[in-house]
């Protein structure tokens, strides 16, 4: 089931284009990555996803009552603001206090209910902002750089436990990473973005297109060559170069 | 000032006939009534670093004062449209670019200068506009505090209703987005708040002290505070006893009410700061 369509995408800010003809689909239950360099307009398709920003042309649709979770890169809590990780937790519904406990249970800080949150460190407050966005049982979980600031075992973990999540859950998850060698082992699908769709397909086909070597170049083949061997390799979705694919 | 008191209490001693007939009874309740609106309404402002937005919806109001007097119509209508427009105006340059507080610095003392130089104009009358600027709250009569307490009881209404929505749109409009929030809405929200807080205000702090009622509580409140709904509470608390207190010291001293209430709050923040820093230290 298509639980959300981009067509033909367009976003102008400040008079300088920065995503245009964008098509993309997610399909209940994968995982999808967008990746692509700074500037190419990974975060500003996101909030167009999310409903912060209007298209200038095109259209997105979402399922009916599609239920968004979404962990943006980093949070800055004011400092004139008080605010409890349980208070947080709340926002915008309440939820039973049981559910809040479950939810910092699951989240593997069952004791931090009562910390300030500008007192957690980053990989807390990651998994907080991850335990809020699954409160609301999203269709839809939306991961923004979610690890940048974790070290390497830190995003290990994290990532492991967006696995779970979406087999526990069910819920598609849509993700936009710089970490591509982690990302590319996880995900069902990839889009690379440079303003507009570069390719997309299977994790190893996009990996060997040219358009992605060209922004990303051949760095990545030695830690993409650990997973290759699980990939299917007769089957090249790769929607724009087809038949172009090259062993490395 | 004496003399007014003088002549005022006579009824009482003679024995009224409603307690809203006291002055001080009127001034006790019109306080409060500013109080229980502008303290949970300080916490966003504060959260939101809007106080100087507030300030410039507040001094453009002598503008609608001004205005008021010559239309021949309600203060607390005139302040408040023409808070406003200012309003509006604020947000809508601060879309293009400009820089924040250079523009509210512009805008407010401009505002409250033309304000002021407008009601110089007005003919035939012959109004204390020091009882604009700093509040004149034991002038206020029976309408004035109907309206006083129907403007507070749609601020508070409004707040709490979106309170969860408020709340994180102050916190990240992007994390709003995502739940279906739209927190332009919300900003709309707190913007009429602000500009009803204003028109019920002027009688009782004046346009130049409004903020202090915004901003004093929530600050006093924040050192003590560990939850957002904490916080609005406790300023609350903090404003009702400023007024209060005020009051008190007010006539017990023949001071300026407006001003009297505001140093009362400025004490509290002061006690609060060292409590504040002795909990801290106790925690280290």
């Amino acid at each position: 089931m298509t639980l959300l369509t981009v067509e033909n995408l367009d976003i102008t800010l400040g008079g300088q284009n920065i995503l245009s003809h964008v098509n993309l689909n997610i399909q209940r239950g994968e995982i999808l990555t967008i990746v692509g360099p700074n500037g190419s307009g990974k975060s500003t398709l996101l909030k167009a996803i999310t409903g912060a920003l209007k298209p200038t042309a095109g259209r997105i649709t979402r399922k009916p009552c599609l239920r968004i979770g979404y962990v943006p890169q980093k949070l800055h809590v004011d400092v004139t603001l008080p605010l409890t990780v349980r208070a947080f937790l709340n926002l915008p519904t309440r939820h039973k206090a049981a559910r809040i406990q479950y939810a910092l249970d699951q989240a593997g800080l069952p004791d931090l209910g009562a910390r300030q949150l500008s007192a957690l460190s980053g990989g807390q407050l990651q998994r907080v902002l991850l335990a809020r966005a699954l409160l609301e049982q999203p269709d839809l979980l939306i991961l923004d750089e979610a690890t940048q600031g974790l070290d390497q075992p830190g995003s290990a973990d994290f990532y492991r436990h967006i696995e779970e999540v979406r087999q526990n859950s069910g819920c598609a998850v849509l993700m936009v990473s710089h970490e591509l060698h982690v990302v590319m082992s996880t995900s069902d699908r990839v889009i690379c973005l440079n303003g507009h769709v570069c390719c997309e397909g299977k994790p190893d086909v996009v990996a060997s297109a040219p358009e992605y070597r060209a922004i990303f170049g051949s760095g990545t083949q030695g830690a993409l060559a650990l997973y290759r061997h699980d990939h299917d390799h007769d089957h090249h979705d790769c929607t724009t170069h087809e038949g172009q694919h090259h062993h490395a | 000032m004496t003399t007014t008191m003088i002549t005022t209490i006579a009824p009482r001693t003679k024995g009224s006939t409603t307690m809203l007939d006291d002055f001080m009874t009127r001034a006790l309740l019109a306080g409060m009534g500013v109080a229980f609106a502008a303290a949970p309404l300080g916490c966003f402002v504060v959260w939101r670093r809007m106080a100087y937005f507030g300030d410039a919806t507040a001094h453009a109001a002598i503008l609608g004062v001004a205005l008021s007097l010559a239309l021949n119509m309600s203060i607390f209508a005139g302040a408040m449209i023409i808070a406003l427009v200012m309003a509006a105006l604020v947000a809508n340059l601060s879309d293009r670019g400009f820089a924040m507080d250079t523009m509210l610095g512009v805008l407010s003392h401009s505002a409250l200068a033309f304000g002021l130089v407008a009601v110089s104009f007005l003919p035939n009358v012959r109004i204390d506009i020091m009882a604009y600027l700093f509040g004149d709250i034991l002038a206020v009569n029976k309408v004035d505090l109907a309206v006083i307490w129907c403007g507070a009881a749609l601020v508070v209404g409004m707040l709490i209703w979106r309170r969860n929505a408020l709340l994180l749109s102050t916190l990240s409009p992007d994390l709003a987005y995502a739940s279906g929030i739209d927190p332009r809405r919300e900003q709309l929200i707190l913007t009429l708040s602000l500009a009803i807080v204003v028109a019920v205000a002027i009688k009782v702090v004046g346009v130049l002290l409004i903020t202090a009622m915004l901003i004093i509580p929530a600050a006093t409140a924040r050192t003590i505070s560990r939850t957002p709904l904490a916080m609005m509470v406790i300023a609350t608390c903090v404003a009702v006893a400023a007024v209060l207190s005020g009051l008190q010291v007010s006539l017990w001293q023949d001071t300026p009410t407006g001003p009297t209430i505001v140093c009362c709050a400025a004490v509290f923040f002061v006690f609060s700061m060292s409590l504040g820093a002795l909990l801290k230290e106790r925690t280290n």
